[in-house]
């Protein structure tokens, strides 16, 4: 029975969750250099396009359809055929359809995140083609894995929101686009800083807001666990700001705006996979120990010498894995009788499992997105020329620039 | 005629430009430039990385006097500009062969 109230909250958390992906545009704009602006938000804007028609033609079926062996969903509901507006598999109470476009926001948000590890040198068409064959060959099972009726799920990996799904696949993802798409020119010697934190600011803003769709909307319910998901995603958030800028106070000397922003979002990942399977003094730990442990993770890249523009590994990958393996420690079945309890509630399998879990996304999202890097690499190259670089993506690139001034 | 052209802090601009007007100075060019002299640049941290900024934000001056003016010029501008801390800035003295109105065409002096 298709539930009034239910279909509402996942209509608005669906466009809650699409904000975010604008959101996340705006983010990492404000981050490269003035003369790449257009070139990144673009990146985030043109992928609601791209991954929508996936998702139709094929992507909502391999991840959600019949199941093949725990790895992948079948063909059965390729072009949505059966996807209607009565209630399917996945709730009772709102229209298929309505799933189906809340799942594809996910999906539209994951390779989006990826862009930051290579901002500022990546060509357009090998952008493109990542965004197609990364969203069909890693995003589509790993969702399947967890969510879609595949053997993370069944095994009992707690993934609430997309922790495992989202933060740690695109993570991992970023690690290895990172290093083999190679630094950019002038990393380690010249300045190359954010142009405009303001605008940086603003996308937080628009995540954090976002995220309430991501998170309380993923109960699929407008009630009590839809609020607790909330309470907890507003309380990780806020506490891994304060965590962060306390870290970078004491250790470089100065409480930053952009370190404020960064804390947000890493108590926002963190929280994620234990949303709706924690209580609210949980989530505060959570973002507590995501803000000190992303904040120090950002020395990662200079010291294994990978240039993750936007440090994508840090926040989502670091923040992803801690938040997993927090849902482990923290998980209530007070809080959610459909979940289970974690290490801290007497049971330590838990713990195994969500370990499971992330050590199967990272060796599959790395391995996998290692053969697409190369393949593009071959194809059209991944890189722009030098010249390229120098003058700016968005001249070199869409011919347009960002400020005229 | 002589040409003087004082570089100095942006915030002194205003005690500058008024002084100047004190002593009949009714025009001037003003630039916002970069540069750095013994005044070292600044640091900038983000995420934890660290850049320093060798160019740092100046005003330049611009103004065209009779010769017999200039002294009288560069000592205002030294009073109105002085902090007494490294980067208050430099001012050159130029000579200038001539100058013309635009509008009316006037030369020399009666243009400036």
């Amino acid at each position: 029975m298709i539930n009034s109230g239910d279909t509402a909250f996942m209509l608005v958390s669906t466009m809650l969750v699409m904000f975010m992906t604008p959101g996340l545009g705006l983010f990492y704009g404000g981050l490269v250099r003035s003369k790449n602006v257009l070139s990144i938000i673009l990146q985030s804007f043109i992928s609601l396009g791209i991954v929508s028609i996936i998702w139709v033609f094929y992507g909502y079926s391999l991840a959600f359809g019949p199941d093949i062996h725990g790895f992948i969903g079948n063909f059965d509901w390729a072009f949505l055929k059966g996807v209607g507006l009565t209630p399917g598999t996945y709730s009772d109470s709102i229209p298929h359809l309505l799933f189906c476009a809340f799942q594809l926001m996910f999906a539209i948000i994951t390779p989006a995140l990826i862009t930051g590890a290579y901002a500022e040198r990546m060509k357009f068409s090998a952008f493109i083609i990542f965004t197609v064959l990364w969203t069909t060959f890693v995003y589509l099972p790993v969702c399947h894995w967890v969510w879609g009726g595949g053997w993370l799920g069944k095994l009992g990996a707690l993934d609430f929101a997309g922790g495992t799904v989202i933060h740690i696949n695109s993570g991992a993802a970023a690690l290895v686009v990172a290093f083999m798409i190679g630094k950019r020119k002038g990393w380690g010697k010249d300045a190359i800083m954010p142009h405009n934190l303001t605008m940086t600011l603003l996308g937080a803003g628009i995540l954090w807001f976002g995220w309430f769709g991501f998170n309380a909307g993923s109960s699929l319910s407008a009630g009590g666990l839809a609020t607790m998901a909330l309470v907890t995603t507003q309380l990780s958030a806020g506490a891994a700001a304060v965590s962060w800028i306390a870290a970078e106070w004491i250790y470089h000397g100065k409480p930053t705006t952009l370190g404020a922003a960064s804390g947000a979002l890493a108590g926002l990942v963190a929280i994620t996979p234990a949303a709706g399977f924690v209580g609210p003094v949980s989530a505060i730990f959570i973002g507590l120990v995501a803000g000190i442990i992303c904040c120090f993770a950002m020395s990662l890249k200079n010291k294994f010498g990978y240039d993750d523009a936007l440090d994508v590994v840090a926040v989502h990958g670091i923040g992803g894995i801690w938040g997993a393996l927090a849902t482990g420690l923290f998980a209530s079945k007070l809080i959610n009788p459909a979940g289970f309890d974690g290490l801290f509630y007497g049971n330590p399998k838990q713990l195994l499992i969500q370990a499971i879990g992330v050590i199967a996304a990272i060796a599959y999202s790395t391995i996998v997105t290692i053969v697409i890097v190369k393949l593009i690499d071959y194809i059209v190259g991944l890189r722009i020329s030098e010249e390229e670089e120098m003058q700016g993506l968005d001249v070199s690139l869409h011919n347009e620039v960002g400020y005229t001034m | 005629m002589k040409k003087i052209e004082a570089i100095i802090k942006p915030f002194k601009l205003d005690d500058v430009k008024e002084a100047l007007n004190e002593i009949g100075i009714h025009g001037m060019t003003v630039t916002e430039v970069k540069g750095y002299g013994r005044q070292k640049g600044h640091k900038e941290i983000y995420r934890g990385a660290e850049y320093v900024v060798d160019f740092i934000p100046k005003i330049k001056i611009e103004i065209v006097v009779e010769a017999a003016m200039a002294e009288n010029v560069v000592e205002t501008i030294i009073k109105a500009a002085n902090t007494g801390k490294l980067g208050d800035g430099k001012i050159f003295v130029i000579p200038i062969e001539g100058a013309v109105r635009v509008r009316t065409g006037e030369k020399g002096k009666d243009a400036i």
